[in-house]
């Protein structure tokens, strides 16, 4: 096995370049396990936690820019307020261990239908950023997952960093899973609210072959705000309205049978879930507006 | 000269029975510097890997190990045909091929091994053993295994026992029925070591086998069969244990180790991964029981028929034992005249399945616990009062016919926990998720949460039961060293995280009231101590300890008495040992021991056997097969989240019986890990089989409570001395894991209003997903 080691964003792309067969690494929480387990083993590794570029965040423009190499522990201080969805499902990663290593980067290599930073990337409108010695391209992330487990990435190409809005409202993260802490998700859904697009943005995790939006749910959601004046004079929404916005999310879904739960459980949660994080979501907002 | 692998140093301990003593390896342990098995490493050893069977039945053609032989690094590939002597082991049948031969039943099976410089090159030559496999059907369902027409998996039939127990009237009829069905799925015994060990050779024909186990000389034995060695031939010492809960009973990688050191006559060391530990060691039974209650209106049981089926897997392991607790203790403690019990243990393709904390007795504890409810339900009675009501006291029959001897406070430990005050509900504003079901996965901030309260009580045999020969053995040494007093304890008995060590130390430090005490290495140099199993360690192997030092002490007094007079043998006229000294009556100084002794050494080995028991009638289950029993009740306090089905388990009470806590800071672990492993069970610990197949063989997806799942215990401790055992003490170690998860489940019932016929409970039991009619 060769160890690939650069020290700059230039030389991580020209040898992702002159090896495009190298397995990238980050906190290695995703490709240290699967060696361990004998279920991959790279002809070379290309360790990219040297890159200091990796491991920055700043504005860029309206965006932020996060570095692909900010691990967990870093959104949560350094970006809680700013991303709270992101937050939120940071807290859900592993143990204080993993969240110290792991990155949202890796999570986007790896991208797993239960990687819990990309419902809140989907509700947020998210854009990845990926390098190659040829250039640089931005895509939204709803672009980026293209199978169980497969992304847009090239074969060159790394991932540079993602860009994404400041929250404008509340934002929502859930997810459920088997035990109280540490557990890869059975399902998770994200909720963003923007008064300022007048937008309701989702995202469902390990529920379909790759992290989905709930676009119909979105779209009926900003419907029923509009009809009612509610941005402007939030009053409550009603009962059945709320049901239906997580009929449709749940709807949203494809899940399968698995070990980690039913279709048909992850179909129910998927909805409960929907109803109680705009619940939260939205009475934050009515607070905010009274205030 | 052999180098020899690095273990735990062997520090001295001080303390008394009943005084709560640290453990000498705590601080290791927690530091990360404990010498665990995988830690074991020798000059020039290799390393073994395992070809497992990727079928869970298959019939076994040729092996062609030639591509593996060519592999970089490899020494060795062995199959069935390189086992020196018995092709097949196991605990109470030999059953189970060294190496698989004619075919594989179960997936995972081990086939071939390789040894080879590095543990890489060793894992990369196995996958290039080529083994043809014929691939036949599996037999995985128990209830199939059972019929006639089912395949045979072993000659003999499917049927590994078959227990029968008829107590009482055989036709009782009652005013009050309830029946029920219940499932348990398999659990895990997870120790958080791997299955590994280091064998190696001694240039003349023999092997010396560092090794994890539960009991050492059961494995030589099996090993010296196997391997075609006389017994002395065969040398083992204990490596360390990271946890057992059963799955060490077992051999695992013992043999295998053993053929490849003496075949490369290099030292070789096999450490199995967490996915191979899965396959690695058996399980717990999962089981399938059919209840019919019968009682008066006033809530006295009437009788009890049960039907238990357990899914032994591919090979018999404790498979017998099990069935027979399952069996006996399947009424739970409660005092009822007529039992019928039938219970079977069956071969499948599925994993084997043998010993786990419990053993036999937390399967039927969900059933017999859920019918209590049911019952005072059918009663609108209390369920604690309709528990005692009915509970065993000193001098009721087990439905063995076995009277009950001894304290037996059942009703007293349930009036425990139920006295314990309830806790708060749970209010914090704003939401503290981590109190939640839920926790930080922010499922719920209150909505849809409901509290409910359940109750279980549950017992077991503590030793070996059915007229097996229980004994261990110890040697107990005293000198002067370094001008003071030192006794060495010397047993073969397993320190498995339990505590044994501290409990050796202490009855010695007792027995000859000297400080210094040091605890050896385990091996097979020292007679049998039996296996750390059963909860019966601190019973007969600190009855063994008890019972040499006693030995020592007797020859100490003497050699007072010879060379200073005065003194009578029998320390009759109340002379002991106490503060490095014979002291007499009033506690003054009569002589030290380190003057007393001087130069010599005074030795003494003795075995502890306890009362005999004696094996079930086959035809009525009937008999005194058991040695001890011991009690624990448990109250759990739940807030369930009725619409995601998520549970927050809020708080445990316990009270348990222990008759004397040698330890209790060690007790009040037992029962804290106890609970939490019975709290695995009730909730999120299952492999998932299916065709054969494991589903979920690592910690990824099969589940263990963390700190967040795990809540506070409220423990309460009695110590009501049990007349036969040494200070009175009664086994600890299962009790807390038998009652935990059904008080659980019965929490999450009343929560709910579900009927949760299985465990572990999912999600998806305790909410109803089924399409709502459109
Ligand atoms: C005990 C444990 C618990 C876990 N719990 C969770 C959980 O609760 N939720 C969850 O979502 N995940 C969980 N994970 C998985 C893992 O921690 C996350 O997926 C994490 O985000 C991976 O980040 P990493 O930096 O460690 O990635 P790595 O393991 O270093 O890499 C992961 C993948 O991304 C690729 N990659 C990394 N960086 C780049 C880059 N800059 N450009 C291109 N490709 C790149 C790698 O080649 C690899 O394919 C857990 C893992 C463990 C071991």
């Amino acid at each position: 096995m060769e160890f690939l080691q650069p020290s700059t964003w230039t030389e991580a792309l020209q040898m992702k370049s002159a090896h495009p067969e190298a397995m990238p690494i980050a906190g290695g929480t995703d490709v240290m396990v699967e060696i361990n387990l004998d279920r991959h083993r790279p002809a070379s590794i290309l360790d990219l936690t040297r890159v200091t570029e990796l491991n920055q965040w700043g504005a860029d423009g309206e965006f932020l820019r996060i570095g692909a190499g900010v691990t967990y522990t870093r959104i949560i201080g350094e970006l809680g307020d700013r991303l709270p969805g992101l937050a939120m499902a940071s807290r859900t990663v592993g143990s204080p261990q993993i969240r110290n290593r792991g990155t949202v980067g890796g999570n986007l290599g790896s991208a797993s239908p239960a990687g819990d930073a990309h419902p809140p990337l989907l509700a947020t409108d998210a854009v990845v950023e990926l390098a190659s010695v040829g250039g640089t391209r931005r895509l939204p992330v709803r672009e980026f997952f293209t199978g169980p487990k497969r992304n847009a990435m090239k074969q060159d190409e790394l991932i540079a960093a993602f860009l994404v809005s400041p929250a404008k409202g509340p934002q929502q993260f859930s997810k459920v899973g088997t035990r109280n802490a540490m557990v890869i998700a059975v399902c998770s859904f994200a909720l963003t609210l923007d008064p300022v697009r007048k937008h309701i943005g989702t995202g469902i995790g390990s529920a379909a072959p790759t992290p989905v939006i709930a676009d119909e749910a979105e779209r009926f959601l900003e419907g029923v705000l509009d009809e009612g004046g509610l941005w402007e004079k939030p009053a409550s929404v009603d009962a059945s309205a709320l049901a239906r916005f997580g009929e449709l999310v749940a709807a949203a879904a494809k899940p399968i049978d698995d070990v980690r739960g039913t279709a048909a459980y992850r179909r129910h949660a998927l909805a409960v879930m929907a109803r109680r994080s705009f619940g939260w979501a939205w009475d934050e907002y009515r607070t905010k507006a009274s205030e | 000269m052999t180098e020899h692998p690095r273990l735990a140093p062997r520090t001295p301990v001080t303390g008394r029975v009943g005084d709560s003593v640290q453990r000498p390896d705590a601080v290791l342990k927690v530091k990360g510097d404990f010498p665990y098995s995988s830690d074991l490493q020798v000059e020039g050893m290799l390393w073994g890997a395992t070809v497992r069977s990727p079928h869970p039945y298959a019939r076994i053609g040729s092996i062609d190990a030639s591509e593996a032989l060519a592999s970089p690094g490899v020494r060795a590939v062995l199959t069935h045909e390189d086992v020196p002597g018995r092709k097949v082991y196991g605990l109470e049948i030999p059953d189970q091929p060294v190496l698989a031969f004619d075919v594989a039943r179960y997936w995972g099976e081990a086939v071939a091994l390789v040894a080879a410089d590095s543990p890489e090159e060793a894992r990369r030559a196995a996958h290039k053993v080529q083994v043809d496999y014929q691939v036949l059907v599996p037999l995985t369902d128990p209830e199939l295994a059972l019929t006639p027409d089912a395949p045979s998996l072993h000659e003999g039939g499917n049927v590994t026992r078959q227990v029968r127990i008829r107590h009482g009237d055989q036709n009782a009829r009652a005013e009050v029925v309830v029946t029920g069905e219940y499932e348990i799925g398999m659990q895990d015994q997870a120790p958080l070591g791997p299955e590994s060990g280091l064998a190696i050779p001694d240039g003349q024909g023999g092997v010396d086998l560092y090794i994890a186990t539960q009991w050492l000389h059961i494995d030589r034995d099996q090993l010296a069969e196997c391997l075609a060695l006389s017994r002395e031939k065969v040398r083992l010492t204990l490596a360390g244990v990271g946890g057992a809960f059963g799955a060490r009973e077992d051999l695992s990688m013992q043999a295998h180790a053993c053929m490849l050191a003496l075949r490369t006559g290099r030292p070789v060391k096999i450490a199995y991964s967490r996915p191979e530990s899965f396959v690695g060691h058996v399980h717990r039974h999962p089981g399938r029981l059919r209840y019919e209650h019968g009682a008066t209106r006033d809530g006295k049981l009437v009788y009890v028929k049960a039907r238990i089926l357990l899914d032994g897997g591919a090979y018999a392991s404790s498979s017998t034992a099990v069935i027979a607790n399952a069996c006996c203790f399947a009424v739970g403690p409660y005092e009822c005249p007529n039992a019928t019990i039938d219970g079977w243990v069956v071969y499948t393709n599925n994993p084997p399945c043998g010993a786990m904390r419990g053993f036999g007795s937390v399967q039927n504890c969900y059933a017999h616990e859920a019918q209590m409810d049911k019952l005072a339900a059918a009663l609108s009675m209390d369920p604690v009062e309709l528990r005692i009501r009915n509970a065993m006291k000193t001098g009721s029959s087990m439905v063995t016919g076995q009277v009950v001897e001894g304290p037996v406070p059942v009703a007293d430990l349930l009036r425990r926990v139920r006295d314990v005050a309830l806790p708060p509900a749970t209010t914090s504003d704003p939401v503290d998720l981590t109190e939640m079901p839920g926790g930080v996965s922010n499922t719920t901030h209150g909505e849809g949460v409901k509290r409910g309260v359940g109750y279980a009580v549950g017992f077991k045999n503590i030793g070996y039961s059915e007229g097996f020969n229980d004994y261990s053995t110890a040697r107990v040494r005293l000198s002067v060293v370094g001008g003071r007093p030192r006794v060495e304890v010397h047993t073969a008995s397993a320190e498995v995280g339990q505590g044994l060590v501290t409990v050796q130390a202490q009855i010695a430090g007792t027995e000859l009231g000297v400080s210094d005490v040091v605890v050896l290495d385990a091996d097979t140099a020292v007679g049998s101590a039996g296996s750390s199993s059963a909860s019966r360690q601190t019973y007969v192997t600190g009855g063994a300890v008890k019972a040499a030092c006693e030995a020592v002490r007797e020859r100490v007094l003497s050699l007072a008495q010879s060379e200073m007079g005065g003194l009578s043998a029998d320390a009759g006229d109340g002379r002991r040992l106490e503060n490095d000294a014979i002291v007499s009556a009033d506690g003054a100084v009569v002589v030290h021991l380190a003057t007393l002794l001087g130069e010599e050494v005074i030795e003494e080995t003795r075995e502890f056997h306890p009362r005999r028991t004696a094996p079930l009638d086959p035809e009525t289950g009937q008999a005194d097969a058991h040695l001890q029993y011991a009690f624990a009740a448990h109250r759990a306090v739940v807030d369930v989240d009725t619409e995601l089905g998520l549970v927050k388990v809020v708080e445990l009470a316990t009270a348990q019986d222990v008759g004397k806590a040698i330890n209790p800071q060690a007790v009040e672990g037992q029962l804290e890990g106890g609970a939490a492993q019975g709290l695995g069970l009730a909730l999120m610990e299952e492999i998932q089989v299916k065709d054969g197949v494991i589903r979920n063989a690592s910690f990824t997806d099969y589940l263990l409570p963390t700190i967040l799942d795990m809540p506070p215990l409220r423990m309460q401790i009695l110590e009501l001395g049990d007349p036969h055992s040494p200070y009175g003490l009664k086994g600890v170690g299962e009790p807390p894991t038998i009652s935990s998860g059904p008080a659980i489940v019965a929490a999450i019932r009343a929560a709910t209003g579900r009927p949760l016929s299985r465990a572990p409970v999912r999600p998806h039991d305790i909410v109803d997903t089924s399409p709502l009619p459109s």
